[in-house]
């Protein structure tokens, strides 16, 4: 299988994986965010981007501008809100229960857009306005989508507008030492509703962005837009190693890539049991590095 | 064992049996409801009996209600239409078929040995890492069912399975089950388990070998699982595999947070209210008539469901119940 695998990875393949991986990078570095300053693992961040497409399928009559500014606005609304009113109060629960209680707004968020999108009797909404985006343009023969270059770049720089942001400013300094250690980093003046908001919002802009990107690619907006990716990238993110960021964009990227390289090699009828293969190997990656694949230098016990 | 605490097993078993009577007195369009509230708590108490017993979180638990669903319910399709409607199958699943007695106990033996398999290499994780992990479980688990037509209808809705599951087999499942997890608890094994709950470190300072302790509640909770997985098999007659995979999982681990996580109690009372709560919205998003006439959208039942488990969580996080034993006296 491995030879004929090889054989039809052809450069669309990859471009198309690395687009892929761009996007989920994107995702990565939004959950990893929130986990790094509230050890919250966001269930919900899927939702977000939901929303997102659903502000884009709802405005898409509008000026394709003004209805991405919608979308900012929405999610990074929706982010902030969901912050105040959920993160907040389950600050210092354990990790558990925030995943638990997180998995109940996914739920809940998904439920109250099938209630807004089913009022004309229909489930999903086509977002028309910027579906454009999607044509190929022929780069040395090889047929790229428009969608997959902007996601490159955007991803690029917003990665690397992030790792400026993170490394060279005081609000940046605060929260990787948060990320840290947030009980000293308290302690030394470091404020926590600051810097869990800034992280907050950091995500929400991140999850609009995807948004986007996700919805030229597939303008078609149900409930469960974007569930699919968020559980991959979740996965994703903790084999990668969840307690740093860098590990954790890697370990979006990488289930992206891959995913995206075996979908687009395979034909359909052979990719039926891939979703096994991928969880069985999630597992076996869990089982012999605990702390993530990308992880180095720590034990995946603690000691006492 | 004390009076004290015989209570602690009792008073679940006054409930589900309280749930089973009354079922017998309400209109037949109403039966299914009573009895779906004890196949609930069959379901749920099974989920606690290694997420309450060990604080280790597990979005897997669904497989094994699923493997026990399919298994029981493939097997007990009439051999005349078997052939017929699942020519696919493996000869031994496709050729021979079992009472419903036995049916029920084959599937809690699929859970558990499904559970043990599963849980030898897993249960060496804990916190975030087993989450993620049982959940890669159950997404296994639910891609093989749906696309492995010799061992199951694939992606149709199984359907010809007797109905079996009445009020009786209701209650004494879900009594089964609360009775095993009660045992279990209260045994060696249980509280070596709960001990590591509370302090992992010193649970292993005193001799308690963690990874055991909680594989053997990982085979309990699948062969209880199994179980219920087979009793919703027969009672529904029918089944697809997207009727035990993320809603399901939801519902139950939203039943087991609102009852209260560490507690037998907890498990019984979340699954019995969340039920009655559940079953009164998806009347009420048919309309339905309790003083004022009540016309809820399709929907609503689980944006409430998802807003009281959150507010639980923040407010309550210990459940109903507090995650105690129930006591007469406090």
């Amino acid at each position: 299988m491995t030879g004929t695998l090889f054989a039809v990875v052809d450069a669309q393949t990859l471009a198309d994986a690395v687009g892929l991986g761009a996007v989920y990078a994107l995702m990565a570095v939004g959950i990893g965010l929130v986990f790094g300053v509230l050890r919250l693992v966001n269930f919900a961040y899927g939702q977000l981007v939901m929303a997102g497409a659903y502000t884009l399928a709802f405005t898409a009559h509008w000026r394709v501008v003004w209805s991405i500014v919608a979308c900012f606005l929405v999610v990074v609304a929706l982010s902030l809100v969901m912050d105040r009113v959920v993160f907040r109060p389950l600050r210092g629960a354990s990790p558990a229960v925030m995943l638990v209680a997180t998995f109940a707004i996914a739920f809940m968020l998904q439920a109250i857009a099938l209630l807004v999108d089913i009022r004309d009797n229909t489930i999903g909404e086509i977002a028309t306005s910027i579906a454009p985006l999607n044509q190929p343009t022929t780069i040395h023969g090889v047929d790229v989508r428009k969608v997959t270059i902007v996601a490159v770049v955007v991803a690029a720089a917003a990665l690397g507008l992030l790792a400026l942001l993170l490394m060279r400013t005081t609000i940046g300094l605060h929260m990787r030492a948060a990320a840290t250690d947030f009980g000293t980093a308290r302690l030394l003046g470091v404020r926590a509703n600051r810097v869990i908001g800034f992280a907050v919002l950091l995500s929400g802009i991140l999850a609009a962005i995807v948004a986007v990107i996700l919805t030229v690619q597939f303008p078609f907006v149900g409930p469960d837009f974007a569930l699919r990716d968020t559980i991959v990238v979740l996965v994703g993110v903790v084999v990668g190693g969840i307690d740093r960021l860098w590990t954790a964009t890697l370990g979006g990227f990488a289930i992206g890539f891959t995913t995206g390289v075996i979908y687009g090699a395979l034909p359909t009828e052979q990719t039926v049991f891939l979703p096994s293969v991928v969880f069985a190997l999630v597992i076996l990656v869990l089982l012999i590095r605990p702390a993530g694949l990308f992880a180095w230098g720590r034990g995946p016990v603690e000691r006492v | 064992m004390r009076r004290l605490d015989l209570q602690q097993v009792i008073a679940p078993a006054i409930l589900v049996v309280a749930v089973g009577i009354g079922s017998t007195y309400v209109s037949s369009s109403n039966e299914i409801y009573f009895l779906n509230a004890l196949v609930s708590v069959a379901i749920v108490v099974a989920i606690y009996v290694f997420i309450g017993n060990s604080g280790v979180l597990s979005f897997g638990q669904m497989s094994f209600v699923a493997v026990g669903a399919f298994l029981a319910g493939i097997m007990t399709i009439p051999l005349e239409s078997k052939t017929g409607v699942l020519p696919e199958l493996f000869p031994i699943l496709r050729d021979h078929t079992v009472g419903n007695l036995a049916s029920l106990l084959l599937a809690a033996a699929a859970g558990g040995l499904f559970a043990l398999v599963v849980g030898l290499p897993l249960m060496r994780l804990s916190g975030l890492a087993a989450g993620i992990a049982t959940f890669a479980v159950l997404e296994v688990t639910h891609n093989i069912l749906r696309e492995w037509t010799k061992i199951g209808p694939g992606a149709t809705t199984l359907s010809l399975v007797p109905e079996t599951t009445d009020a009786v087999q209701a209650t004494v499942g879900a009594l089964v089950v609360v009775a095993a997890a009660f045992v279990y608890q209260r045994s060696r094994l249980g509280r070596r388990l709960r001990a590591s709950r509370e302090d992992p470190a010193a649970a292993r300072g005193v001799g308690v070998n963690v990874h055991r302790e909680r594989l053997w509640a990982f085979v309990v909770s699948g062969a209880l699982a199994g179980l219920a997985g087979a009793m919703l098999v027969h009672l529904l007659g029918s089944i697809t595999t997207e009727q035990v995979y993320l809603e399901l999982t939801f519902l139950t681990l939203a039943m087991l947070v609102i009852g209260g996580l560490t507690s037998l109690w907890g498990a019984v009372v979340g699954a019995l209210v969340v039920s009655a709560l559940d079953s009164f919205l998806i009347e009420a998003e048919q309309g339905v008539d309790v003083g004022i006439s009540l016309d809820l959208p399709q929907g609503t039942r689980l944006i409430i469901l998802g807003a009281i488990m959150a507010l639980m969580l923040i407010f309550r996080p210990s459940g109903l119940t507090g995650g105690r034993e129930f006591r007469l006296v406090r």
